[in-house]
């Protein structure tokens, strides 16, 4: 018993030490099983996120092999009108559709001679099918093509037509977007082409370099703030002056001097004694200038980057990269010229409707996108997309400043032809003077409405017509018209 | 009609393999070899329905039924290793052996639908491979001289490596192989094993401050031959394997710590000085950004495994040949995009298991030098594994080393077999052990 006993101890002391000799060689174990178990969990990651976005490059062939096996599949409105869907005629040939034409052209894009809009970035889901199983190897059995899904946009049909015929012949761009959750309700760009036609067109449309007709502008079309770009001065100079500008008064005699350089207000208005809150609703520039002149520049950089200018912005829409290049060491008429939004700024339609966006959402920036779901070509639900916030681009306080700063360009300034309607709009016009010459401006607005709960933004440019209050104020009204009165 | 009955087909793999992979786990409940036989044999019939459907699929996809001759050669080929080890080695391991037959056949088949040539070519490496396999346990276990051949393994090494070096022929701007009658050669593979038993052999014997100095300067050579002839993968490999090995041999985290520290150092340096290291990682972090030159393989590698999906494409129903190298470098992908990420996952988990047995070899060896040679083997197998497969996955920069068992390479599957080999080696080492310690 005793020597049993002595025996099993001595066992276990065997035991012991002998795990005690193989530590190391369990800590390899571990080392190396966590290695892999970071592979796999990469893996699935890599499966569950950033699958879609990978595989929906042209460069992936296997696209082809997907278009071989299924119909294209529909691209819908958000109220179900088809906006792009594939016909097959008896032979099994196949055309793309667009019944509306020139109305979606950019949005929505083109499937042959590469790809664009949406035919671009829901591309894998419009070639696969996720139609029912048993009818897929029905399908299989019959040779015959497998139906891809569709996409459902967030497009309304209605607002993109109010859009596209109040732009009227111009060229320019038109964005309109839900307040809240970034979904873009209408996109309009100008000049346009059918994109029926684009194999028939295209040798003359890519030849035409003037125009650029496929270029979207709304996205990628890269323009002078002009006087939009006071609202980010104002930014600035808030956060400089802690918050509270009521110190501030400037007597304007419309212009502003400063050694050889002079900046006029528009038209050489003069607009006599301003404090902060009049300087932005009559956009007065010489006082803006002034303003500009007292900031420091460094910080006025870095509050441009923070508001995403000089940086990719945060969505999948192909878009152009707005640039602010100040610095301090530039000359005093640079720093005039784009206090004003002159100058060497541009930017893009859809970036000033997203910091637009973001004033109306307590500075909450959302990130645009216009595919709302998946669905497959029977209407049952694939893949829901929803809104994400791209950050938090500015306190609340200074969104609900600069809405003040704006419902006031509406009530007493600028945009006064949308003051008194049924509906408060807010909002921030401009006319951005290009090729250097006075009398040549891009009529801008950016705004959004209700002031006080904002459901829908809006942002505006008008190529070469003007002042903003005259050309693109006027479309704005159009448009929140039919939006909140139809 | 065939295309339905292979896409059914993906998800009978998938189960199947499924369930094979969970008897791999299953074994580790079991202490006896006795009490796992009906899990082996449940192992065996998975790896038999997997070869057959992958071979099924091929014909009706091809209707080309000549694939059955191959089928059948593959057949009896996996079903002679399976038998042979059963009666000649009794005491061996046979978790080994049947993940050795299963990452072969999954092998065979991906193979046969990537390149029949190449497929018919692995084949007759794979029997010559075998063949040397089944001696090799009976070797180790029978010379116990082996272990004292210390610096011949060493001497062998560096002639070999250095050979490469000066005379070898240049693939893929790696100097990494030469040819013998006409047969590509690719040493480094080789030289894996000789140099876990060099290092083996140093350690067993002291492991005084000096004596690891030594060891290190010997072993520091063979990487730097190797970083030379910009075999990267294959140096990263024999110096983790050494690190591993020292650390075990030693218990000195100091050596560890200086280990890793040392090879964080070498890599900084090498991304300095060396150009085709800094593609690599460019590669690595976007590959999309210069998808038409460097980053052009790993991207290639990931729209495979994002189209493929959780199911897979089915057999010959994906793209696989799209990628450069598939058949040596990213054969992981390919077989993630025709067999699925699920498929994928647990063939990954086979291979773990596989280490994990050679990892417990190495803890119930009572020698020292069985006991590092089993470590080495293990690090040097579950690594090249990490390397291949985290480098096509976008989880480390790509090195460009095969996948063991599954990829074309004729140097890689005869010395992963003789690695399986020497493992099975020393479980029949220890076993005679075990019944020579009870008759005492």
């Amino acid at each position: 018993m005793s020597r049993n006993n002595s025996n099993e101890s001595g066992n276990k002391q065997q035991e012991q030490g002998r795990k005690r000799r193989n530590t190391e060689i369990y800590l390899l174990i571990y080392v190396f099983v966590f290695l892999m178990l970071g592979v796999m969990g990469h893996l699935v990651y890599f499966q569950q996120t950033q699958r879609e976005t990978t595989i929906n490059n042209s460069y992936n062939t296997r696209q082809e092999l997907l278009a071989s096996q299924n119909i294209r599949g529909k691209i819908l409105s958000a109220d179900g009108e088809i906006l792009a869907q594939t016909l097959v005629d008896a032979q099994g040939n196949e055309t793309r559709e667009y019944p509306y034409k020139e109305l979606f052209a950019h949005v929505v894009g083109y499937s042959t001679k590469g790809k664009t809009g949406v035919e671009s970035l829901g591309n894998i889901n419009l070639l696969t099918s996720n139609a029912f199983i048993g009818e897929k190897i029905q399908n299989e059995i019959d040779s015959t093509k497998n139906y891809g899904d569709s996409i459902v946009t967030t497009l309304n049909v209605k607002l993109q037509q109010t859009a596209y015929d109040a732009l009227g012949v111009y060229s320019g761009a038109i964005l309109v977007t839900e307040a809240k959750t970034g979904k873009v309700l209408a996109m309009v760009s100008k000049p346009d082409y059918d994109p029926n036609q684009i194999a028939q067109i295209w040798e003359q449309v890519i030849n035409d370099e003037k125009s650029s007709v496929l270029v979207n502008r709304a996205t990628q079309g890269l323009y002078p703030p002009g006087s939009t770009f006071k609202i980010v001065t104002s930014l600035e100079y808030f956060r400089e002056n802690g918050g509270d500008v009521s110190g501030y008064s400037y007597q304007c005699n419309g212009s502003y001097r400063s050694g050889q350089d002079k900046i006029s207000c528009y038209h050489g208005t003069s607009h006599g004694s301003v404090d902060f809150k009049k300087s932005f609703e009559k956009s007065c520039n010489s006082s803006y200038v002034n303003i500009g002149l007292s900031l420091d520049l460094n910080k006025l950089s870095k509050t441009a980057e923070e508001l995403y200018f000089n940086k990719e912005l945060p969505t999948t829409l192909l878009s152009g990269k707005s640039s602010y290049v100040l610095t301090a060491s530039d000359e005093t008429y640079d720093i005039m010229q784009t206090s004003i939004g002159q100058g060497k700024t541009q930017i893009t339609p859809l970036h000033l409707n997203m910091l637009t966006q973001a004033i109306a959402n307590g500075g909450q920036m959302m990130k645009p996108y216009v595919i709302d779901r998946v669905e497959n070509y029977k209407g049952t639900l694939i893949k829901q997309y929803s809104k994400s916030a791209a950050g938090e681009i500015m306190s609340t306080e200074e969104s609900a400043f600069l809405t003040e700063l704006m419902t006031g360009v509406v009530e007493r300034g600028t945009a006064s032809k949308l003051s008194g309607l049924s509906y408060t709009a807010a909002g921030k016009t401009g006319s951005a003077e290009f090729n250097g010459v006075k009398e040549d401006s891009h009529a801008w607005f950016t705004g959004f409405a209700p002031a006080d709960d904002p459901e829908i933004c809006v942002t505006i440019i008008v190529e070469g017509a003007g002042s903003g209050g005259d050309y693109a104020v006027p479309i704005a009204k159009r448009i929140f018209d039919a939006y909140f009165l139809e | 009609m065939a295309h339905v009955i292979s896409d059914l087909s993906k998800y009978a793999l998938v189960i199947i393999m499924a369930v094979y992979t969970l008897e791999c786990f299953a074994v580790f409940r079991h202490k006896d070899e006795e009490k796992r036989s009906g899990i082996y044999m449940r192992q065996i019939i998975c790896m038999f329905l997997i070869h057959f459907i992958g071979f099924a699929a091929i014909c009706l996809e091809t209707s080309d039924a000549s694939y059955i001759i191959l089928y059948g050669i593959q057949q009896i080929l996996l079903f002679a290793t399976i038998a042979l080890f059963r009666v000649i080695y009794p005491e061996a391991n046979k978790l080994i052996v049947n993940n050795m037959c299963m990452l072969l056949s999954i092998g065979f088949v991906e193979l046969t639908r990537l390149s029949y040539d190449k497929s018919i070519r692995q084949l007759k490496i794979v029997a010559a491979s075998l063949v040397i396999g089944l001696v090799i346990p009976y070797l180790i276990s029978k010379f116990a001289f082996l272990r004292n051949l210390t610096w011949i393994y060493g001497g062998i090494g560096i002639a070999a490596l250095g050979t490469v070096l000066i005379f070898g022929a240049v693939t893929h701007g790696a100097k990494i192989s030469y040819s013998i009658g006409g047969f590509a050669f690719q040493p480094s593979e080789f030289i894996k094993i000789v140099f876990v038993f060099f290092v083996a052999g140093m350690l067993a014997k002291a492991k005084d401050f000096v004596h690891i100095l030594i060891a290190s300067g010997a072993a520091a050579l063979h990487v730097i031959i190797l970083v030379g002839s910009k075999d990267l993968g294959s140096a990263l490999i024999y110096f983790v394997v050494y690190v591993s090995m020292v650390f075990v041999a030693t218990r000195n985290y100091l050596y560890l710590l200086l280990g890793v520290g040392s090879g964080a150092l070498a890599s900084v340096l090498a991304y300095r000085l060396f150009a085709h290291v800094r593609v690599r990682v460019l590669a690595f972090r976007d590959p999309f950004g210069y998808i038409d030159t460097a980053g052009y393989q790993i991207a290639q590698s990931l729209f495979a495994i994002g189209t493929g999906g959780w199911f897979g494409m089915g057999i010959y129903q994906g793209q696989p040949t799209a990628i450069p190298f598939v058949e040596e470098d990213s054969i992981f992908s390919a077989i993630a995009e025709e067999w699925g990420l699920l498929f994928a996952l647990c063939l990954i988990l086979v291979c773990l298991s596989c280490f994990l047995m050679f990892m417990n070899i190495a803890t119930k060896q009572k020698d020292d030098f069985y006991r590092l040679v089993a470590v080495g083997i293990g690090v040097t197998y579950i690594f090249q594994i990490f390397l291949t497969i985290g480098g096509g996955t976008r989880f480390i920069p790509l090195t460009g080393v095969t996948l063991p068992l599954v990829s074309y390479g004729g140097s890689s599957v005869l010395s992963t077999i003789i690695m399986f080999a020497i493992i099975e080696g020393l479980y029949v080492v220890r076993y005679k052990e075990g019944v020579w310690n009870e008759q005492e």
